[in-house]
């Protein structure tokens, strides 16, 4: 009977069992309920299978069920193309080979399928905890395919054996993972429903739109700095800049890069770092202010603002430098300047009537009104809170005078009016201030609980300059965290909160390993390889040099590998190099010496074949078995036997 | 070192069984060895003739239990009778206390009565009513087995079939000695006339002998891969255990002996092989003929000799 015809046994079934629950269970939050319900009652009906010894079901069934199956993918999700069907639709298949597993062949197809399903989950998330569910699944998935070609009942052995080959394979997987000519992007870089569910700041900055944030502890980005951390206060991470006010919401201008060099000059000394940037399904990008350098790809809008070209939906990391002294816009064109002075017709008399007075004390003094307004901003008496009361149609007249609660929304949308107001150019931005050291790694962890807006007003011969109006009434908001700022008893993230140090340890280590993972495998990009390459001496890498390096490291790493297993037959005694030395001359004239052959079975057998040399095979084979088994070899009998075998001519 | 009375014993022997110096030579080895043999074969090929001789040329007392399927422990062992002119009880010893037993068709026996001689072959002791009794020294037990597909038996578990060194099969003789034995002197009336070669005491010096013959490490690593090779061969459903692999050497030092030699070759390895795995391996896939010759033959085929 060939091999493939051979009939499934029942304990190959429960391995297969065993691999098609390992490779689909981490796939039932990604399929409709209904699907993993059906598998669910495919698996069992094969588990009473193998259970009771019951009969498979016949084909036309199977055939109804495949029908059905696929026609349920289809009007889920009106297609079979794409992650999701396509995973859906192998997992009918999956559950459906399974009630027909008649032979070894079956079981091989049952079994690359659920391979395949291994990779299918990476299309869904690449996090250390599916890497390590995949190498799992990989393990036992491995143990069935070896118990179909051998039907031993030990589960831990094949489970054993299997491991042994994983490990075996390990250097190549490194080798092939380092090596191997990368393209750009994760290969799995579907576009579809991957980015949907992704936080970040908003492209509309209204009251309570930042304040929402901040119950995430969520990272939006990491930064690992080349020299000392600066200090907190000076940590403003720029974001979406909004000049535009309909009377309740800011929002960005809709501006494509402007400049591809930052258009301003440097000042004071320069800071080096590198950012780690999550996912967050926009086009702009964080900086430390101000941008000093601007990474491949990425220009700066007119309100220099960091943009890429593509939004931005992978994990990115860039090198950037920063100048926190520079000044931008010292010749601010006319347009921007306009933009940054528009108010809406009515609304908010109360600031305005303010804002007229200061403008009618400074006149056009620009540094006078900043200074009045900041004054005022203390006066007020304003209290920083996570749970601001809502506000009407007058939000900023309702937040200065009445409420005097708000997040830093409300203190930069109050601030930026009222500059407005008296005649001062002035906007918000956005993005993230401070972070926090993970003591770990080092790397300055940024969460979107750090979202913050600010201000920028623009002063005549200083150009563009950074107010935080949160800081007037919350300096310990910029200065140390979100969580010194805010009243006690508010609700926040916890990892925001200042007591729980055992949990901050721990989460600090998780996210020192996740970023590890994030840093070196998945984010082992290009240009991470040709750092590599660099770094063993490749300076231009192509691929076809790699290709070459490849080969010869598989090489190298297979010989090793042959070595390691043959080291002990590599051991050889010389009385058996000597014997292998005779039994090759007699191989010449036909005579051929079986491995398993013991020495005087084979004189016997050889003196038979050459009843000339009988003599002579006999004395050599009783010398050799005595010197290779017996009980002490004398000093002389090596260089007697290869003498004698020297001297013997079949 | 030869040994002539080991030569003149077997000589001996194959007088009386006529064809089968392979067997014989395998029993004779099993013995010294300090092991027990088991014997499968049809009624009437000469199995309990060759325990008879076996007995009577080393000087051995000889006992002979026939198994039946309502067969006690106490059948065995020996049982306690009350003595009514002492008052008190005596132990009757069962036949199980001598030097050589021929345990005929042991397998037609229910499992509670094979385990109580197998239990005193493996401990060389017996327990009956709270007592401990040793058995003769030198002690050696030759069971019968029925093939297992005939009606009627109790297949040994396999715990129970690794207490026999060696599983030996008789068969029918060739031709020659057939005509031989019909022609010769009845068979039962020789074994009365033989006289015993060599003494208990001796035979337990010539024991002593077969521990001392020496296994290099070249021959402990071929032993050793050939039980390595069973366990990871897909052929068998387990390997030999490690009490195999000592089962293999004791049985190929005494037949290195018997060769006359002070040391094991891998060829005294081989010819053991058969005889010692053949009831400790159970092919994988249940169905497949257990030819044990075949199956010693693939496997010594399968190991190159380190």
């Amino acid at each position: 009977m060939a091999r493939s015809n051979r009939p499934v046994s029942l304990r190959q079934a429960w391995w297969l069992l065993a691999s098609a629950l390992a490779a689909s269970a981490p796939l039932t939050p990604q399929v409709p309920l209904w699907l993993s319900l059906a598998a669910g009652v495919a698996y069992t009906w094969r588990a009473a299978i193998t259970w009771r010894q019951w009969h498979l079901p016949p084909r036309w069934l199977l055939v109804l069920l495949v029908i059905a199956g696929t026609a349920g993918v289809v009007m889920q999700y009106r297609t079979t193309m794409g992650r999701t069907p396509g995973i859906a639709l192998l997992l009918v298949f999956l559950a459906l080979k399974l009630l027909e597993l008649r032979t070894a062949r079956d079981a091989v197809v049952t079994a690359l399928l659920c391979y395949f399903l291994v990779l299918g989950q990476f299309l869904f998330t690449q996090t250390i905890p599916t890497a390590l569910l995949a190498g799992l699944t990989t393990l036992i998935t491995t143990a069935t395919l070896l118990a179909a070609s051998d039907d031993r009942p030990q589960p831990l052995l094949q489970l054993r054996r299997a491991g042994l080959m994983l490990a075996q394979a390990l250097p190549f997987m490194l080798l092939l993972f380092l090596l191997f000519p990368r393209v750009q992007g994760p290969l799995w870089g579907i576009p579809q429903d991957r980015f949907s569910a992704i936080s970040g700041l908003p492209d509309t900055i209204a009251p309570g739109s930042i304040a929402l944030l901040s119950q995430s502890d969520a990272i939006a980005f990491r930064v690992k700095f080349k020299a000392e951390v600066p200090p907190q206060s000076q940590l403003y991470w720029r974001g979406p800049v909004m000049p535009a006010f309909d009377g309740r919401s800011w929002r960005i201008r809709q501006a494509l890069g402007a400049y591809r060099e930052v258009p301003y000059a440097g000042r004071g000394v320069a800071v080096d770092y590198e950012v780690t940037l999550e996912p967050h399904g926009k086009f702009w990008q964080f900086a430390l202010e101000l941008p000093a350098t601007l990474p491949e790809g990425v220009a700066l809008t007119s309100d220099y603002q960091p943009v890429s070209r593509q939004p931005v939906r992978n994990r990115m990391r860039y090198t950037q430098r920063a100048w926190p002294e520079a000044n931008a816009g010292l010749n601010e064109s006319q347009g921007i300047l306009r933009d940054a002075l528009a108010l809406p017709k009515d609304g908010n008399p109360r600031t305005r009537a303010a804002a007229a007075s200061w403008r009618a004390q400074h006149g056009s003094d620009g540094t006078a009104i900043l200074a009045a307004a900041e004054n005022f901003f203390n006066q007020q008496l304003l209290i920083y809170t996570l749970n601001p009361p809502l506000l009407g149609a007058d939000s900023v007249d309702e937040f200065l005078f009445d409420t005097r609660r708000g997040f830093c929304e409300h203190f930069a949308s109050a601030f930026v009016f009222a500059l407005r107001a008296a005649g001062v150019p002035a906007r918000i931005v956005a993005g993230y201030q401070g972070g926090e050291v993970n003591p770990v790694d080092g790397y300055l962890v940024v969460r979107q609980y750090d979202a913050h807006a600010w201000t920028e007003a623009w002063i005549a011969g200083r150009g563009w300059v950074r107010i935080d109006p949160t800081a007037i009434s919350a300096p310990s908001r910029i200065n140390l965290n979100l969580a010194a700022a805010v009243p006690a008893g508010e609700g926040l993230p916890f990892l925001a909160r200042g007591d729980l140090a055992w949990l901050r340890e721990l989460r600090h280590r998780l996210d020192a390993v996740t970023n590890g993972w994030n840093q070196w495998v998945l984010g082992y990009n290009p240009q991470r390889q040709r750092d590599l390459l660099a770094g063993l001496g490749m300076k231009e890498p192509d691929w076809r040099s790699m290709t070459a390096v490849l080969s010869v490291l598989c090489g190298g790493v297979m010989l090793g590998l042959t070595i390691w297993i043959l080291r002990n037959r590599l051991r050889v005694d010389p009385a058996f190099a000597a014997w292998r030395r005779f039994t090759a001359r007699l191989a010449r004239c036909g005579i051929v010496w079986q491995p398993w052959e013991g020495p005087l079975a084979f004189a016997r057998r050889a003196a038979a074949q050459a009843p000339r040399h009988a003599q002579r095979i006999g004395e050599i084979a009783a010398l050799y078995a005595r010197m290779r088994y017996g009980r002490s070899p004398q000093s002389g009998d090596l260089v007697r036997l290869k003498q004698m075998i020297a001297a013997f001519r079949p | 070192m030869r040994l002539p009375e080991l030569d003149a014993i077997l000589a001996d022997i194959n007088r009386i069984i006529l064809g089968k110096e392979r067997p014989i030579r395998l029993s004779l080895a099993c013995l010294l060895a300090r092991g027990h043999l088991l014997i499968e074969d049809l009624p009437g090929v000469g199995k309990t003739t060759l325990a008879h001789v076996l007995a009577r040329v080393l000087g051995l007392d000889f006992q002979r239990i026939q198994f039946t399927s309502d067969m006690l422990p106490a059948d065995i062992i020996g049982v306690s009778i009350f003595d009514r002119d002492s008052g008190a009880f005596h132990f009757h010893p069962g036949p199980i206390f001598t030097q050589v037993v021929l345990a005929d068709e042991i397998n037609r026996a229910t499992p509670k009565a094979q385990s109580a001689l197998l239990e005193a072959m493996e401990e060389r002791q017996v327990t009956a009513e709270g007592l401990t009794r040793a058995l003769p020294e030198p002690f050696f037990v030759i069971a019968t087995q029925n093939p297992t597909h005939q009606i009627g038996t109790f297949p040994l578990p396999e715990s129970q079939l690794d207490r026999f060194l060696l599983k030996i099969e008789l068969g029918y003789p060739d031709p020659a000695a057939e005509r031989e034995l019909l022609a010769g002197a009845d068979r039962h009336r020789l074994v009365t006339e033989l006289m015993p070669r060599i003494t208990p005491q001796r035979l337990i010096e010539l024991q002593e002998t077969v521990r001392a013959v020496h296994a290099s490490p070249a021959l402990i690593q071929y032993v050793q891969s050939l039980a390595a090779y069973t366990r990871a061969a897909p052929r068998w459903q387990e390997g030999l255990s490690p009490r195999a692999g000592l089962a293999l050497l004791a049985a190929a030092r005494a037949w290195a002996l018997l060769d006359g030699r002070d040391h094991v070759l891998p060829e005294d390895v081989q010819a053991v092989l058969q005889g010692v795995v053949a009831h400790r391996l159970r092919p994988a896939d249940d169905t497949a003929h257990r030819d044990a010759e075949a199956v010693a033959a693939a496997l010594i085929e399968a190991v190159p000799l380190p």
